[in-house]
């Protein structure tokens, strides 16, 4: 049993190690897209920059100091090694260095996600499996409508409802995020509710769904039939037959779901003024800023694959017919 | 109440229909089985036998409703007991046996703790009570390394040895009933007498009483005391074992006795010009280097066969019998070896070979149900070969249509139906048709009958029996079962691992020698004759080392009765031939024991 | 077919009624909403900025003095057209990438669900903003953007559709006939994975809607003088703290038409199991 056990240690290694390298492959490639879309095809940002009135020269001698006089592939490669060494460029638009305008921000989103996940996550779980386990029952039927609804809804109705009903009417909580590094722990929990709220709403529903649709698919399994005619009390059979099973797909939707807290970050920060990375990366839309675009765009990806990817090595892990 | 240990009266499940209303499953059923015994629940797919079976366990699919006047267990009324009183009695008292145990085991939890987990949950044993007793039964079943193998993951054992351990955990409690569902279905035929085996004194030595469901009567006769044969939720038919199978008092019975007993007369082998031949095959998957796949499944199988003639391919699952198939069709492109069709070597694959060859070969698939589209009606599926090969369209198309319905039996009003709404064995026809609208030379038939109900596959075989005499088809016969190449087959080709170990002719089916392999898998075929199984001596392995991974040797050898130390595990196995015989072995011909093989 | 839709509509949940009721209103309000609008969709009606309900104006004025109500039966032209045609597109292509990959498998296969699953991994909202930062946001533009944004999730399900069907006799029967891509695809796969894929084109449809309407909201989308319901909810967000209908009424629009449409098909998916 012992070489048994190191030939399955071994074997998950190789498994790990195998998805580990095909992230970053798949980050790679996505690099490239995000590249070539935005920094290749759109044409010349000198002279976007500079204006119709620039003359010739200006343009020139911007498109030298940008680099932009040099092959495509020599770009995308100096740009892809400077963000790997940490340093993503310089922001002409905002005329300072685009690591130094992410520094601000990251912490505000990588805070209101984790809040978020934090209220999502359990709440999801609870729903999803509840309405597994019961079912065809009204129980289950209630929650599909009502997560059914929640999904389709767009995230500023739920941001605007919140605003309206604890701003405006009952005034608890304020309608604008705003952060500051003096205010107490208190005043940050208070002023950030309202983002947090509204981003889990549409987590939850999502990920309720998704949940609730692994848990089901396993109580199907005829394995479930038999512990139930082995006599096995039914939390017993949740627990320790089916629970087992479904830890991988309830994972992997847990980390899907959560990447629409990326998509959802983006209207909530907008609509609440928080000062995040998702609206840092609208402005960056706005004002063309290609160099903080990117990189606004890789560390949403980039942390995409990371949660994909641990959903992944969880999953494996949990799967005893790939750890023999 | 009545003193036998189990007793069922007027037990009626129904379903809800669509329409809001309920239609009835199985009606009128009332049994007794006295202490010790087995009764058998015997019928098609469809009958009812496991919703009945599964019924003694309060326990109902698909939201089914059961009402009964009573359904006694010993002296629980499992018709009044709540969830509660039933499942203290499940896996207690009476426990079950699954048909597929790589199903109804969990993937994710050890064998031991799931064999044991009976004992857990009613409380009868500690943890460690329970596990000792679980490694005595896996001793009593005969499974390999009694003490370690609890520890494994159920993907880890075979079929054969996950289906005893199934056993195990239902035995584990000592219970008074246990069920039996189809427990030998998925196993192949020499594993399943050895399951049999087992299963039939374990259950003995617990002293249970049994209900065994099945749909085989041989199977059935082994085991049963008394049986009871279903038809559509109803009973035809119950009494001792003895006397349904010997005198039978239903016609529905008889008729599966019938096509369990084939006495069905052979007419003259079909000899003339060879049709087809197949030389020196090597295939398998993956990369193909130096003419040798990544993963070969097949090496040097070949073999002649004549106009309208047929050859039986048979072996187990894994033996390659449905590769080779695929091979002909060019499906899965041959690394080395030839295709002959009328003297002409054809392209390996399918991609490379003309509309014409292509129309020559057809393919009749497995599974009625996945081969017809279930798009198309019946009368489009059948016209497309029409128009793709011979260019026939319109009213000619329609009229050709309608004489393939005639061929294979169908009214011509099956034109506009489509698949789902055709019997399994209509299916089947039609599949059969669409192969011979393409006026093929050569069919391959791949286990055509293995998903349908013997009866009627027994009707399919016949009718493509009298369609390749008739329109002199070179006929190909993939099958797992023995008895059946013997009745429709002019040749046997017998594959094992991959080799073909032994070809033969209709001549030597009976009073000739046969390849060890043979033999084994015709004395596996269970009889109607109820004292087959205990006449049944165990496999025994010889004591040589698996040794199928080292090329050449015969990969049989670690399973043969009468391999030669020194030898078999030595030098590769000579072929032998003598007249239509050839086997491989190192045996000479004559040193076989000659019996017939009729199964 | 008026006759098989009432029957289907009648035998389904109350959930799937209203979502049906729901989706046939938006239609109707798209097709023939500015026919029946009030006032024109630009003009200045009312003195008057978030005026409340009132009979000239039966959902209250905007932050102009506009008629709301007006402005969202033009807004849903834009909504539902747009994202009606880019859920076309959008299965259209990942369907007929889907087909290619899964009939000549191999390479083909392992290269293009390589770049769906490169693209899949961008998030829906981050990919859309990228492009529309490149390229702009004409009314074609994002068309066009929305559908590339959901092309990889349509091929993912068209995909494992299909390769399931690949893999049964029946395609083996063809394939071992003779016959060439195009009869596989069209005649033996496709009409086997119709009904999926229209639920599929309903899901995309609810999500282009959701993102054209963000996009709009964010200022990205459509442009003036062009309003869509996402751009009349940004128009209006001043009028947010004073609660005002100019603002809820085009949300709670794009609500009841997407989740009408999710509700509906959920019950046509539950129906079509059964």
């Amino acid at each position: 049993m012992a070489a048994q056990g190191s030939s399955g240690v071994k074997n998950i290694a190789k498994i790990v190690a195998k998805r580990v390298v095909s992230a970053f492959i798949t980050l790679f490639l996505v690099s490239a897209v995000i590249f070539t879309i935005s920094g290749l095809l759109p044409g010349d940002a000198a002279q976007e920059l500079l204006g119709q009135s620039a003359t010739q020269e200006q343009v020139e001698a911007l498109r030298e100091e940008m680099g932009l006089n040099r092959p495509a592939l020599v770009r995308y490669g100096d740009w892809l090694t400077a963000i790997v060494k940490g340093d993503p460029g310089y922001s002409y638009v905002a005329n300072m260095p685009v690591s130094q305008i992410i520094s601000t921000r990251l912490p505000n989103t990588l805070l209101l996600a984790a809040l978020a996940t934090l209220v999502s996550v359990p709440l999801a779980l609870l729903i999803g499996i509840t309405a597994a386990i019961r079912r065809g029952t009204t129980v289950d039927r209630s929650l599909n409508i009502l997560t059914l609804s929640l999904v389709a809804m767009p995230e500023f109705l739920i941001a605007t409802l919140f605003v309206l009903a604890f701003s405006v009417k009952l005034l608890w909580l304020p309608s604008i995020a705003l952060v500051s590094p003096e205010a107490t722990w208190s005043e940050t929990m208070r002023s950030i509710a309202l983002p947090v709220l509204s981003l889990a709403v549409v987590v939850v529903a999502q990920m309720a769904r998704m949940t609730r649709a692994a848990v089901a698919d396993q109580l199907d399994r005829p394995y479930v039939e038999m512990a139930r005619l082995k006599g096995v009390p039914f939390p017993r059979i949740v627990l320790q037959h089916v629970m087992p099973n479904a830890v991988g797909p309830v994972i992997n939707a847990m980390a899907l779901s959560l990447s629409y807290l990326m998509g959802g970050a983006i209207i909530v920060e907008t609509i609440f003024n928080y000062p995040g990375l998702a609206s840092l990366m609208v402005n960056a839309v706005t004002s063309r800023d290609m160099a903080l675009l990117q990189s606004c765009a890789m560390i949403f990806c980039a942390a995409y694959l990371a949660m994909m990817l641990v959903a992944d090595i969880v999953a494996i892990l949990a799967n005893p017919r790939l750890r023999a | 109440m009545s003193d036998a240990q189990v007793e069922v009266r007027n037990l009626q499940i129904d379903v809800a229909t669509p329409g809001g209303g309920r239609k009835a499953i199985v009606s009128d059923i009332s049994f007794e089985i006295p202490k010790g015994e087995v009764l058998a629940l015997i019928g098609e797919s469809g009958s009812g036998k496991t919703t009945i079976a599964l019924s003694l366990m309060g326990h109902s699919r698909f939201g089914a409703h059961i009402a009964a006047d009573v359904i006694r267990v010993g002296e629980h009324r499992i018709d009044t007991l709540d969830d509660r009183g039933l499942a203290s009695l499940r896996g207690r008292r009476i426990s079950y046996i699954a048909q597929s145990a790589a199903a109804a085991f969990n993937p994710s939890r050890t064998i031991m703790a799931q064999v044991i987990e009976p004992l857990l949950v009613h409380k009868l044993a500690t943890r460690k009570e329970a596990e000792t007793r679980a490694i005595e039964l896996f001793r009593s079943l005969a499974l390999p390394s009694p003490d370690t193998i609890g520890a494994r993951y159920p993907h880890q054992v075979s079929g054969g040895q996950l289906q005893r351990l199934m056993a195990a955990m239902a035995l584990i409690t000592k219970p008074e009933l246990v069920i039996l569902d189809e427990p030998t279905t998925a196993l192949d035929v020499t594993t399943q007498v050895e399951v049999l085996k087992t299963f039939k004194r374990a259950i003995a030595e617990v002293g249970a009483t049994a209900v065994y469901v099945s749909h085989d009567l041989a199977v059935v006769a082994q085991v049963a005391d008394r049986i009871v044969v279903l038809k559509d939720g109803r009973m035809c038919e119950s009494g001792p074992a003895a006397t349904v199978l010997e005198a039978p008092a239903d016609d529905y019975t008889r008729s599966l006795l019938a096509a369990g007993n084939r006495t069905h007369d052979m007419p003259e082998a079909v000899a003339g010009a060879v049709k087809l031949e197949v030389r020196d095959i090597l295939a398998g998957y993956g990369r193909i280097r130096d003419g040798r796949p990544a993963i070969p499944v097949l090496s040097d199988v070949g073999f002649t066969l004549e106009r309208g003639a047929a050859i039986g391919v048979i072996g187990e699952s894994g033996s390659g019998k449905s590769t080779l198939a695929r091979v002909i069709a060019g499906i899965l492109p041959a690394a080395s070896g030839s295709i002959v069709l009328d003297g002409q070597e054809l392209a390996p694959a399918m991609d490379n070979r003309s509309r014409e060859d292509l129309r020559r070969i057809q393919f009749v698939f497995q599974n009625a149900d996945t081969a017809l589209n279930p798009a198309h009606t019946v009368g489009e599926t059948l016209a497309r070969p029409l128009a793709f090969y011979h260019g026939l369209k319109g009213a000619d198309a329609e009229a050709r249509v309608d004489e393939l319905l005639d061929l294979i039996h169908l009214p011509r009003e099956m034109a506009s139906r489509r698949s789902a709404e055709l019997s399994g064995g209509q299916k089947q026809r039609v599949n059969l048709a669409r192969a011979l609208a393409a006026d093929p030379e050569v069919l391959i038939c791949d286990e055509v009958t293995s998903a349908l109900d013997t009866v009627v596959g027994e009707a399919i075989l016949q009718l493509i029996d009298d369609l390749r005499r008739n329109l002199g088809i070179a006929t190909v016969f993939i099958s797992h079962d023995i008895s059946t190449v013997h009745a429709f087959c002019d040749k046997l080709l017998v594959l094992y691992s991959g080799t073909a170990v032994e070809l033969a002719a209709r001549a030597d089916f009976t009073g000739a020698a046969h390849h060890p392999y043979t033999r084994l898998l015709v004395d596996s075929v269970p009889q109607m004759d109820r004292g087959w199984l205990d006449r049944q001596v165990s496999e025994q392995a010889t004591s040589l080392a698996d040794l199928r991974l080292i090329p050449g040797l015969c990969r049989f050898a670690p399973r043969c009765p009468v391999a030669i130390a020194g030898t078999c595990d030595v030098l590769p196995p000579p072929y032998r031939t003598e007249g239509t015989l050839t086997v491989l072995c190192h045996h000479p011909i004559d040193a076989l024991t000659k019996e017939d093989v009729i199964a | 077919m008026i006759s098989r839709i009432a029957s289907g509509v009648r035998t389904m949940p109350l959930s799937g009624q209203i979502g049906f009721g729901l989706v046939v209103f938006w239609l109707l309000a798209a097709v023939f909403g500015p026919v029946v609008a009030p006032y024109s969709v630009g003009a200045f009606v009312d003195d008057e900025v978030f005026a409340g309900l009132s009979a000239s104006f039966p959902l209250g004025t905007d932050y102009l003095g506009r008629d709301v109500l007006s402005r969202v039966l033009w807004g849903a032209r834009y909504t539902v057209f747009i994202a009606l045609a880019a859920a076309m597109l959008a299965v259209f292509i990942g369907t007929s990438f889907a087909l290619l990959a899964s009939l000549r498998g191999g390479w083909t296969d392992e290269l293009i669900s390589r770049a769906m699953d490169t693209l899949i991994s961008i998030p829906s909202k981050i990919f859309a903003l990228v492009l529309v930062a490149a390229f702009g946001s004409s009314l074609g533009l994002l068309l066009v953007i929305t559908a590339i944004t959901y092309v990889p999730g349509n091929f993912r399900i068209a995909r494992a559709l299909a390769m399931n069907l690949v893999a049964l006799d029946f395609v083996q029967v063809a394939r071992a006939r003779g016959e060439g891509p195009v009869h596989l695809a069209t005649r033996e796969i496709l009409p086997n994975m119709i009904h999926p894929l229209l639920a599929d084109m309903g899901l995309r449809f609810v999500f282009i809607v959701l993102l054209l309407s963000g996009l709009s909201f964010l200022g990205l989308g459509v442009q003036p003088p062009h309003a869509d319901l996402g751009s009349l909810v940004r128009e209006n967000l001043t009028g947010l703290t004073e609660g005002a209908l100019a603002i809820i009424v085009p949300a709670i629009a794009i609500a009841t038409l997407t989740v009408g449409a999710n509700l509906l098909i959920d019950a046509l998916q539950k129906g079509g199991r059964s």
